[in-house]
């Protein structure tokens, strides 16, 4: 059924009148300019504390701007209409990112980040223009739907054979390595929803009975829902990764509205959400305290421990004011364990205040909006559906993380995307942006005159 | 099929959907900014004042800190350490200037000079920002300032010799000024112990604060003692002021012992003598019975209008740092008159009190605030703020003074005060000696005020009051004269440069 409508849909389509500009002059000065902010950044870092320009300069500028050039080619090559921003937006958050780490390495000499990542950042960008060149149209992927879910269920259980690290079970070690196989997952049942709600949306939409103004969904179809409820939910309790598991549910509520327009699931996602998180906030010990935390931000300052992790991060963010104080004239070191990853963030509030705070912000937005604008310019929905999902991820991770660290949430481990020191995160950021410049080429080379993307 | 709503199929039913995720997004977005808005700037300020935040402390220590300066040579220092709280205050010769200085440390906070001068030692005075908006802005702290004292070193330095670790303080100042030229207390302690924030610090200040000897009490400033016979010169300023006295060398009407009003006490001297003696003749050889009933004559009004325009009973003296209140009470009956007015009872002063007293005689009667800062400067020199001189004010007649001063002076050149005598110096003093402790079991105070002119100078420059307390064990010596009147001799010798 859906494959016909879509058929119908294109025979039907009217004639291309008008060949969208290809914008790949527009990426590339966006690029340049990405390169030099974050350079700009490098060198801030080294004058602020040693008085004069870090010796790396050169090299990470020059690094970056080749990786950054290969990534151009290679959507000059194969996505030529594709929208100017995603990979402009990913180079510059990705080379603040290790400014950051780079600053914040300055402070702990015997542990440095910043190389690890740019690595990682190479292997992602390296991703980047293999999706690129490789992926030629994104429906290919729509074939290999249950291939990814069932990789993405090993991925995200296969650290419950390693042990916890820092009270979460969600790293796996190889060689020296650290892998979080949850962040490769969220692409992998990004691409999964998009394919099962694509064939599906009909019977999930039609069926079920009207409740008040809802329209819940009969049990047959609850079956998968509630399936990945559970998923998340044993992801919760198995790796106490809350982070992930909201991200998940989160993101299969918000495709399952897009498909099928009814409420009715909306209702029954926050009612399974809510159960899960009380109960799993009664049970674990680890996520209670979390919230108590949450509620009470300063109360192991009351009760004469010192500020916790939270507090710190408040006072990181406080400290920063309006202008910050300059990179690499903060204290965000105070914060101490995970200052580089989880709370990357606080660095960026204390050393470049609300107005950089905002910035990185509306980067986000930026690329969250151009997803949702290539998925409203997408004729077929499993385009539509992996384009709103993929940016769903990023919107949604920035909140759960960003907010957390502020204390607008409760605080859950999790990677702010491309900022945070950790590889997994860094290269499946990469992926997400090489779909959706790869949906957006799509979506710009087919335009149809209706929805300007 | 129609009636199950709208087909979500199609293009235009599911934009709508993504339309309203795209806005769910946004209403994300926007509560992140919101909230980041209240943190980072709404409630900054409370953030930024919490006592678990360290990060006004990191800012705090920094930089070096401004230093104290003595005779144009800075007494105080800073060290690096390289650690999160980076400079750490250091003292040339802690000991002699720890009653001026204070502390400055980074667990226990400042103290004295350290602590009324903070902001501009530390870099915080609005003063020291050359262009306070643009500060705002780049949030780059002042270089902490100098404070530029009065000391005069070699007054310290001949004052703390002279205690000898002995229990006691000095208090010098300038007459003419109010300038302090000295203020000793000792035992003493090296404020550069308390200055880290290191065990070595805890273990200090806990054996410090146990320490019977209180070598932290500041006992110049901080610490009344009864003043005994010092005291005379008040009760002798308010005989005098009042018209009760008129001629010095007239014999008074003064049994000895006398008996106080309305009791059967008998009150006697050490000496003989003093019996109907003149003015002169008992504040030379310091009867109490004389002036016991001096005090009594005079009444309690007169006495205390006197005593507090010396600043007894003023609790508001700075200088910048708080001094103890010296008190003379006015709810006394006759009795109690007659032992307060020679410095006994519940007559209580600081060193610096009964410096302030020597010093209003020796400048005609006007009692000039005493300071400990002579100016503030930027970094480098610039002057911030001139000195810390308030007018005086006249506490009793300029011709009271001068009979005082002759008093003073006999005291010195023929009574219980000879120790004090400098050749080719005009010196006047007061000796006192001061029980206290239960039925005056308590080891005695010496006493001795002083002021002291050169040959050639118009008017007395330097005022003294040393106290010690305990001083040798044989009570006979203990006149203040034996003990208390060297130390005196010392600094003013120091002071005129003899």
């Amino acid at each position: 059924m859906t494959k016909a409508g879509s058929t119908l849909e294109a025979a039907t389509a009217p004639v291309r009148a008008v060949r969208l500009p290809r914008r790949r002059g527009v990426e590339l000065s966006l690029l340049v300019l990405a390169v030099l902010l974050s350079v700009y950044g490098y060198c801030a870092v080294g004058l602020a504390r040693s008085g004069t320009v870090p010796p790396g300069a050169v090299g990470y500028g020059a690094g970056l701007g080749v990786l950054a050039l290969f990534a151009h080619i290679a959507v000059r090559i194969r996505a030529p209409y594709a929208d100017p921003l995603p990979l402009p937006i990913g180079v510059l958050l990705n080379g603040l990112g290790l400014v950051l780490i780079y600053r914040l390495d300055l402070e702990t000499p015997g542990d440095r980040a910043a190389p690890t990542q740019l690595v990682w950042s190479t292997l992602g960008v390296g991703l980047f223009i293999g999706v690129v060149l490789v992926l030629r149209d994104h429906r290919t992927l729509q074939r290999y739907a249950y291939v990814c879910v069932v990789a993405a269920l090993v991925l995200l259980a296969l650290p419950i054979l390693f042990p916890a690290v820092n009270g979460a079970r969600i790293w796996i070690r190889i060689a020296g390595f650290s892998i979080q196989p949850g962040e490769f997952a969220k692409v992998l049942l990004a691409v999964f929803f998009a394919a099962y709600l694509a064939a599906n949306r009909s019977a999930l939409a039609y069926t079920g009975r009207r409740l008040w103004r809802l329209q819940f969904p009969t049990g047959r179809v609850l079956g998968p829902i509630l399936t990945i409820w559970l998923v998340s939910v044993g992801v919760l309790v198995l790796e106490r990764d809350l982070g992930t598991s909201l991200l998940f549910f989160g993101l299969f509520v918000v495709l399952l509205y897009v498909a099928t327009g009814r409420t009715g699931w909306i209702a029954v996602g926050l009612l399974l959400a809510v159960l899960g998180a009380v109960a799993v906030g009664r049970l674990e010990p680890h996520v209670g305290g979390r919230i108590e935390d949450w509620l009470h931000p300063f109360a192991t300052i009351d009760a004469g421990q010192g500020p916790n992790q939270l507090a710190q991060s408040l006072f990181a963010f406080a400290a920063g004011g309006i202008l910050g104080t300059g990179l690499g004239l903060g204290h965000s070191t105070l914060i101490g364990f995970a200052t580089k990853s989880d709370f990357i963030l606080a660095t960026a509030g204390e050393e470049l205040g609300l107005a950089g705070l905002a910035a990185i912000v509306l980067l986000y937005a930026l690329l969250v909006e151009r997803g949702y604008r290539a998925g409203l310019a997408l004729r077929e929905p499993f385009g539509r559906l992996l384009a709103v999902g993929l940016a769903s991820i990023v919107a949604l991770q920035v909140f759960v993380i960003a907010g957390g660290v502020t204390g607008l949430i409760p605080l859950t481990g999790m990677a702010m995307p491309f900022l945070a020191q950790g590889g997994s995160s860094v290269v499946t950021n990469w992926a997400i942006v090489a779909l959706l410049v790869r949906v957006s080429d799509s979506a710009r080379s087919q335009y149809d005159g209706r929805e300007a993307p | 099929m129609t009636e199950y709503g709208p087909l979500p199929d199609g293009g235009r039913p599911m934009a709508r959907y993504i339309r309203h995720a795209r806005a769910f997004c946004a209403l994300l977005l926007a509560a992140l900014l919101a909230n980041a808005a209240r943190v980072q700037v709404v409630r900054s300020h409370e953030y930024d004042g919490n006592t678990a935040n360290r990060r006004a402390a990191i800012a705090r220590y920094q930089q070096p800190r401004g230093n104290i300066l003595v005779d144009g040579r800075p007494v105080t220092g800073s060290v690096d350490t390289g650690e999160q709280l980076r400079y750490e205050r250091s003292y040339a010769d802690g000991p002699l200037y720890a009653p001026v200085t204070g502390f400055a440390s980074q667990r226990y906070g400042t103290t004295f000079l350290e602590h009324t001068e903070d902001g501009l030692l530390s870099g915080t005075d609005p003063l020291l920002r050359p262009l306070p908006l643009w500060s705002d802005v780049s949030r780059a702290r002042g270089r902490g300032g100098d404070v530029v004292t009065t000391l005069n070193r070699r007054a310290q330095e001949a004052a703390y010799r002279g205690l000898a670790g002995r229990k006691g303080a000095v208090a010098a100042v300038e007459p003419a000024t109010g300038r302090i030229l000295a203020l000793v207390t000792s035992p003493s302690y090296d404020p550069s112990e308390l200055s880290g924030n290191s065990e070595a610090v805890v273990s200090a200040w806990d054996r410090l604060n146990h320490d019977p000897e209180k070598p932290m009490l500041n006992r110049a400033v901080r610490q009344t003692y009864p003043p005994g016979s010092t005291f005379k010169v008040v009760t002798a300023a308010a005989a005098l002021d009042a018209g009760v006295v008129t001629d010095l060398d007239e014999r008074t009407d003064s049994p000895d012992p006398y008996r106080l009003p309305g009791t059967t006490t008998r009150l006697t001297n050490e000496g003989d003598g003093c019996a109907d003696a003149s003015v002169r003749d008992a504040f030379e050889w310091s009867c109490n019975t004389v002036f016991a009933k001096l005090g009594v004559d005079v009444g309690v009004r007169d006495m205390v209008a006197t005593a507090q325009a010396f600043g007894f009973n003023d609790t508001e003296v700075r200088i910048p740092f708080s001094v103890a209140p010296s008190t003379f009470d006015p709810h006394v009956d006759r009795a109690q008159l007659a032992l307060s007015s020679i410095g006994q009872y519940n007559t209580r002063a600081t060193p610096l009190q009964m410096a302030m007293v020597a010093a209003a005689v020796a400048d005609g009667g006007v009692l000039r605030p005493p300071y400990l800062v002579e100016r503030t400067t930027r970094h480098g020199g610039a002057l911030l703020s001139g000195s810390g001189a308030r007018p005086g004010r006249q506490v009793m007649r300029p011709a009271t003074a001068a009979r005082l001063a002759e008093l003073m002076a006999g005291v010195v050149q023929e009574g219980t005060g000879t120790n004090a005598a400098l050749p080719g110096v005009l010196v006047g003093g007061k000796t006192g000696t001061a029980q206290h402790g239960v039925g005056n079991t308590g080891v005695p105070y010496a006493w001795f005020v002083s002021w002291a002119q050169s040959e050639d100078a118009p008017e007395p420059e330097v005022a003294v009051a040393v106290v010690v307390e305990d001083a040798a064990a044989d009570r006979g010596e203990i006149s203040g004269g034996g003990t208390a009147a060297p130390i005196a001799k010392e600094v003013m010798r120091a002071v005129l440069g003899g």
